[in-house]
């Protein structure tokens, strides 16, 4: 949690009391609920290192946080993107296609990174200059990204660049025998800069106050219909960037990745305290989400369950948490 | 009188599916053809009418639900819970194939979807959370629950009496159409005959104002989520009639984001207050033509999202006040008659009251 201090605006400690009952509230609640989870279910199965489970969150939903941060832009804006999980998918193909037709590997890349953010301007250009609802639009969105996945390939391709399998398969030690992968840098890498965008930049404060108020942000001269379509361009540019993230993870690239996958990150973003009305919500909040999530996985798998128990749990603890943000938040949804 | 057709909301799905309708024909001549073959009609128009039941049903729940202002994401969940109960309770009982068995298993499936229903209009109503986050909660742990009852397995059932629903047919046509149609003139009367649609919509327009002035905002919002439950707990018994099993991961995968689709298609606006129940059973004829499209065109099977994605932007677009305003700026210098035919698209933007919308029923 080093990155802690890169939202937080820096405060005395006697606001720590006032911040508690504030906006920071619901992503606090959520951190508090993730740590007694973690703790529970560390206690329970015995984990020889604790630390290296936590780490083992992060390397397992590296792509997934990536995807929330994604979101946690497009939901700020009181819009959504359900098109991330065909991205994602379609990202993994197209760099495994492409790397298989002979491209060099920084090409492939850059053409995932190119595809995944045209996609994305062009579903935004859509909600904003044409009045579309986000949810039609980024559905249609979907559902040509996942079409498109099929066209190109429905096998499963192995990627074999030596470089991407290194950046897949190579530990990073942080200390003894402690580790992460470079997927995680990576992840924790967009993070920081999600971060700094939403609160140091003018472009940040512009996608909150649209999320709280449209007309007022535009009178008070705020570009809204550009922050409005780059949400949306940056939605896609982090889902192509979590199916490089996916697609180095599983050293392959498959049409069927990925699916459902945005119902995730909506409810990582739910759970981290991100208002779905917009304008209310951290990066760092739409993280623990991501982690929420993660631990849930590792207690269906470590307690031997069905995986659809993951499903089931998934819903209650997402109704818990909006439970209490609820009662919390007086806020009318 | 054309003026009327042209300004009616209806022309741009009705064009679509014509549109559809008539590629279908030029690849396949005999498409329209429909033969009578043991008493009961066949023909690539029956087969739409009849896979797209099940569509069509849910998006009539999801048209009333979406009228409130509110969205229902869950229904794929209880269309797998439903057919899941109804099916374990079947292959578990002594008799399988006695109708008394399968009207029991259907009772229990609505009375579960009916339960669903509920619990999604207590989170919206009385706890007052988003609809779509509300219904997300079942959405994600809905299928969960459908796998639990079936214990993860595929249950397969050998039942004649179950099998009617949803490969039947009666009067020579599938009983699926037939009871998604009677839902639709049910709903229709109940509607558009009554002051429930005006309640709807005002609820939709604005809840508080509507609260204020007498309406029975928590009984209604109630009312829509458990009416669009039911519908999905009907369709479910209907997809896992028509294959005799419950499959609970496919069985309604994805049919919410069809029904929305054919909801939206059909003109009914995402913000609510204003529904067209027509425009709904189109929307979902054209998502079932156009994936019959992609099958009778020989294109492979794997694409067919690629031209929903298409076909959903274009008539979206279509439908946007925005683009067609950009549409018949462009056209006016060309064609001097252009500003009169064109009148009446733009006074679209403007709230009419749909009623007009129902009478062609």
């Amino acid at each position: 949690m080093t990155t802690r201090t890169a939202t937080l605006p820096r405060i005395g400690l006697s606001d720590l009391g006032k911040l508690a009952r504030g906006r920071y509230l619901s992503p606090l609640a959520s951190l508090v609920l993730f740590v007694v989870m973690f703790a529970v279910v560390v206690a329970r199965y015995d984990f020889a290192s604790p630390t290296q489970v936590f780490l083992n969150l992060l390397v397992d939903n590296a792509y997934l946080i990536v995807l929330a941060v994604g979101m946690t832009f497009v939901i700020l804006t009181g819009g959504i993107d359900l098109s991330v999980g065909s991205v994602v998918a379609l990202s993994t193909v197209i760099v495994a296609t492409t790397l298989r037709a002979g491209w060099p590997m920084p090409l492939a890349v850059l053409a995932v990174l190119v595809v995944g953010p045209l996609l994305g301007l062009l579903m935004g250009l859509v909600i904003e200059y044409f009045d579309v609802q986000p949810f039609i639009a980024t559905l249609a969105g979907m559902f040509l990204a996942r079409g498109l996945c099929y066209v190109i390939s429905v096998d499963t391709l192995p990627i074999k660049d030596p470089l991407l399998r290194q950046l897949g398969l190579n530990y990073v030690y942080l200390y003894e025998d402690k580790f992460i992968r470079w997927t995680v840098v990576i992840a924790l890498v967009v993070v920081v800069v999600a971060a700094y965008v939403l609160h140091q930049t003018r472009f940040g404060r512009t996608v909150y106050a649209i999320g709280g108020n449209r007309q007022s942000a535009q009178l008070m001269g705020l570009n809204a219909s550009r922050a409005r379509v780059s949400v949306y361009a940056i939605s896609g540019l982090c889902a192509s960037l979590a199916g490089l993230l996916l697609a180095v993870q599983k050293l392959s690239g498959y049409s069927l990745n990925g699916i459902g996958l945005e119902l995730d990150a909506i409810a990582a973003a739910v759970i981290g305290g991100v208002l779905l009305s917009g304008g209310v919500g951290f990066v760092l909040g739409s993280v623990i989400g991501v982690l929420v999530l993660g631990t849930i996985q590792t207690f269906v798998t470590a307690a031997n369950l069905d995986s659809y128990w993951t499903r089931i749990m998934t819903g209650v603890l997402l109704l818990v948490f909006v439970l209490v943000q609820r009662v919390l938040v007086r806020k009318p949804g | 009188m054309i003026k009327r057709i042209t300004a009616s909301p209806l022309i741009w799905p009705v064009l679509a599916l014509v549109a559809l309708l008539a590629v279908n024909v030029v690849l396949t001549p005999t498409f329209l053809s429909i033969r009578v073959q043991d008493g009961h009609l066949f023909g690539s128009l029956i087969d739409i009418l009849r896979n797209g039941a099940p569509t069509m049903l849910v998006a009539l729940g999801m048209t009333l639900v979406i009228a409130s202002r509110g969205i229902d994401l869950s229904v794929g969940a209880v269309v797998a819970v439903s057919g899941a109960l109804a099916c374990a309770h079947i292959a578990a009982s002594t008799d399988p194939a006695s109708p008394g068995t399968v009207i029991t298993a259907m009772g229990i499936a609505m009375g579960a979807a009916v339960a669903l229903g509920l619990w999604n209009g207590m989170l919206v109503s009385v706890f007052g959370v988003q609809p779509i986050i509300a219904t997300l909660v079942l959405m994600t742990a809905g299928r969960g629950i459908a796998l639990f009852i079936t214990d993860g397995q595929i249950v397969t059932v050998t039942s004649a009496p179950f099998k009617v629903l949803g490969a039947g047919f009666a009067f020579g046509l599938p009983v699926a159409i037939l009871v998604s149609l009677a839902v639709f003139a049910l709903v229709g009367l109940l509607t558009r005959r009554t002051a429930l649609g005006m309640l709807l919509e005002s609820v939709g327009i604005n809840p508080e104002a509507s609260r204020l002035a007498g309406v029975r905002y928590r009984t209604i919002v109630f009312a829509v989520y458990v009416f669009c439950a039911l519908c999905a707990g009907i369709a479910g018994l209907m997809i896992a009639s028509n294959i005799s099993a419950a499959d609970a991961n496919n069985a309604g995968l994805w049919i919410e984001m069809d029904a929305i689709l054919a909801v939206v298609i059909g003109g009914t606006s995402l913000l609510g207050g204003r529904f067209s129940l027509t425009g709904t059973i189109l929307g979902a004829l054209i998502i079932q033509t156009l994936t019959t499209t992609v099958y009778t065109a020989g294109i492979t099977p794997e694409t067919t999202l690629v031209f929903k994605a298409l076909v959903v932007i274009a008539v979206c677009l279509l439908q946007a006040p925005k683009f067609r305003a950009l549409l018949s700026r462009k056209r006016r210098p060309s064609t001097p008659a252009a500003p009169a035919a064109n009148a009446p698209a733009q006074s679209l933007s403007v709230p009419v009251p749909p009623t007009s919308a129902m009478a062609a029923k």
